[in-house]
């Protein structure tokens, strides 16, 4: 993150807000113009570029997050609107440094990516799936997963990586 | 991004005395309302809205986003989220038009963001309006012209164009709220209004730019739907170019109030295809008194459609929109109510 980017430089133009961003479950104090979307904050100031940016306008996905438990669009998303939430990034889903989150696991297993941008809004936006059971039937994970949309087309494995998590997460839910 | 100030609302008196002061349309102020933010942000990013101020309403969430099912009808916040009333269990079954109408628009993610007061607010898809490069645009600058009459206008309106403008309105949700005669909440400076929610958006005439009866600064609270006997037989039908994650080429909300296949009453609304959420009061009048079957259905459908105005690149729509509206009737009749 290089002090002198376009991208910051040209931020200066309008009054900054001080911002405490919780992320992962650490607090961040942050001086952002109101400009700067979640997406942004991540990737930018934060150095979690784990979170993508596909499209920056709503329609890919890619750039899916957790807010409060919820899957959100992290580039619609102002970062001063999330002061006092709880962001979740895919940086933040693994169960500890050793054990992926079964999603992230059912992922490999399955092949579920080809040049893997979209993978980590996948992820984040099938572990919400599941967790909002609109997962159960392989139509309900096609129709609730269109708002991630993959370039490469390795969609018959996510929806095969999807069920395997399901089960797996049912099962450490009891 | 135009810089902007970002504050705040912590009451809605403040809110609206903030924003009241402003001479422009309410969609084209200098200051706007932040709830979802799904359509503000898009247009603020791609310079089609231009606020210097944006005041973030969602510290009110917790006062307006109640869902509450009554016997004389259902009153929705306007900044419930699309996700949470499109799965209230409640609203799933005695008003499967509203459910279906949300669940149908947008995405998962986008659902868990945008607000109802904000989804009725959404502007158009029209490509010329979101990409400044075209000069021509009498919605986003008044007197400049209409670059989609000569263009590439497939998922133009039909319905309600006029000359100066044949912007689709995009949104689902409206069309249940038109089909089921409710009724939004308005707070302003003056207190609180209850107006028909069908008021609420205008045709856009000589004046594309107005689209909505709103006043500068005020604030959409709730929407109001009475309960009718139509509401539990009614159901939302979209066509769009792909399954899922996608914008109506055609849609149909409709509401029957059935005895023994005769019709006492229908309602009707259709989307994709006007520059508004539109009623199809010709089809109901059609309908009313009639056994629906296939026949009086295509017939309801015709009238629906008789004033259809096409410009080339949307000359399918007209007979897209009376099979989908057929499809829908025969559907909702065809509902088993328990
Ligand atoms: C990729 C994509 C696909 C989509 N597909 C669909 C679809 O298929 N069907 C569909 O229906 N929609 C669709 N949408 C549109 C989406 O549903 C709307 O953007 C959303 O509902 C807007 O709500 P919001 O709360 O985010 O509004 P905001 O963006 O926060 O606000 C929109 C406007 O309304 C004003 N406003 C907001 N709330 C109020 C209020 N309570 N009172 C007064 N003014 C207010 C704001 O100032 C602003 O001018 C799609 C959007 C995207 C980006
Ligand atoms: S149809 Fe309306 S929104 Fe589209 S270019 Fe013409 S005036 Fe603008
Ligand atoms: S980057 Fe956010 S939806 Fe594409
Ligand atoms: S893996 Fe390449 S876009 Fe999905």
């Amino acid at each position: 993150m290089d002090a002198n980017s376009p991208l910051k430089a040209s931020l200066s133009a309008s009054r900054a807000l001080k911002l405490v961003l919780s992320v992962n479950g650490r607090d961040h104090r942050l001086s952002l113009d109101p400009r700067v979307t979640l997406l942004d904050a991540l990737r930018e100031h934060l150095g979690l570029t784990g979170t993508k940016k596909g499209c920056d306008q709503g329609q890919c996905g890619a750039c899916t997050v957790h807010v409060d438990g919820q899957r959100v669009l992290s580039c619609l998303t102002l970062a001063a609107s999330v002061e006092g939430k709880a962001v979740t990034t895919i940086e933040g889903l693994a169960l500890d440094e050793s054990t992926l989150h079964p999603m992230q696991q059912a992922f490999m297993d399955h092949d579920a990516f080809q040049c893997g941008y979209c993978t980590p809004g996948q992820i984040m936006s099938a572990v919400a799936c599941v967790m909002e059971g609109l997962a159960e039937t392989d139509d309900d994970i096609r129709e609730y997963m269109s708002g991630n949309l993959c370039r490469c087309a390795a969609y018959p494995n996510i929806v095969a990586a999807i069920k395997q998590a399901r089960a797996e997460m049912k099962r450490s839910r009891k | 991004m135009r810089p902007f100030s970002y504050e705040r609302a912590h009451d809605l008196a403040s809110a609206i005395r903030a924003a009241s002061h402003q001479a422009d349309a309410p969609l084209h102020a200098p200051i706007q309302f932040l709830a979802g933010g799904t359509t503000l942000l898009d247009l603020m990013k791609i310079d089609v809205m231009r606020p210097d101020r944006v005041i973030d309403i969602n510290p009110l969430e917790k006062t307006f986003s109640e869902i509450t099912v009554t016997p004389m009808g259902l009153r929705l916040g306007a900044l419930a989220r699309m996700s949470a009333v499109a799965h209230h269990p409640a609203v799933e079954r005695e008003y499967p038009v509203v459910s279906q109408a949300l669940k149908l628009g947008a995405s998962a993610q986008l659902r868990n963001m945008a607000s109802l007061g904000g989804n009725v607010l959404q502007r158009t898809r029209c490509s010329y309006f979101r990409d400044t490069s075209w000069h021509e645009c009498n919605k986003r600058d008044p007197g400049s012209g209409c670059a989609a009459l000569q263009g590439l206008n497939r998922k133009h309106a039909i319905l309600g164009t006029s000359e100066h403008c044949i912007a689709t309105y995009p949104g689902d949700f409206a069309q249940a709220l038109i089909a089921l005669d409710a009724a939004v909440e308005i707070a302003g400076a003056k207190g609180n209004r209850e107006v028909p929610f069908r008021t609420l958006h205008k045709l856009p005439g000589d004046t594309p730019h107005i689209e909505t009866s709103l006043a500068t600064g005020e604030i959409i609270v709730s929407f109001h739907i009475p309960a009718g006997a139509y509401a539990r037989r009614s159901l939302y039908l979209k066509v769009r170019d792909r399954e899922s994650y996608e914008f109506a080429s055609a849609s149909a909300a409709v509401a029957l109030d059935l005895a023994d296949g005769v019709v006492r009453e229908a309602r009707i609304a259709l989307g994709g295809v006007a520059t508004i959420p539109w009623r199809a009061v010709e089809a109901e009048d059609v309908l009313k008194g009639t056994m629906l079957d296939e026949v009086r259905a295509r017939v309801a459908a015709e009238a629906a459609f008789a004033g259809a105005r096409t410009f080339g690149g949307n000359d399918f729509k007209p007979e897209l929109g009376r099979r989908t509206l057929v499809r829908a009737l025969l559907e909702a009749a065809a509902l088993e109510i328990r």
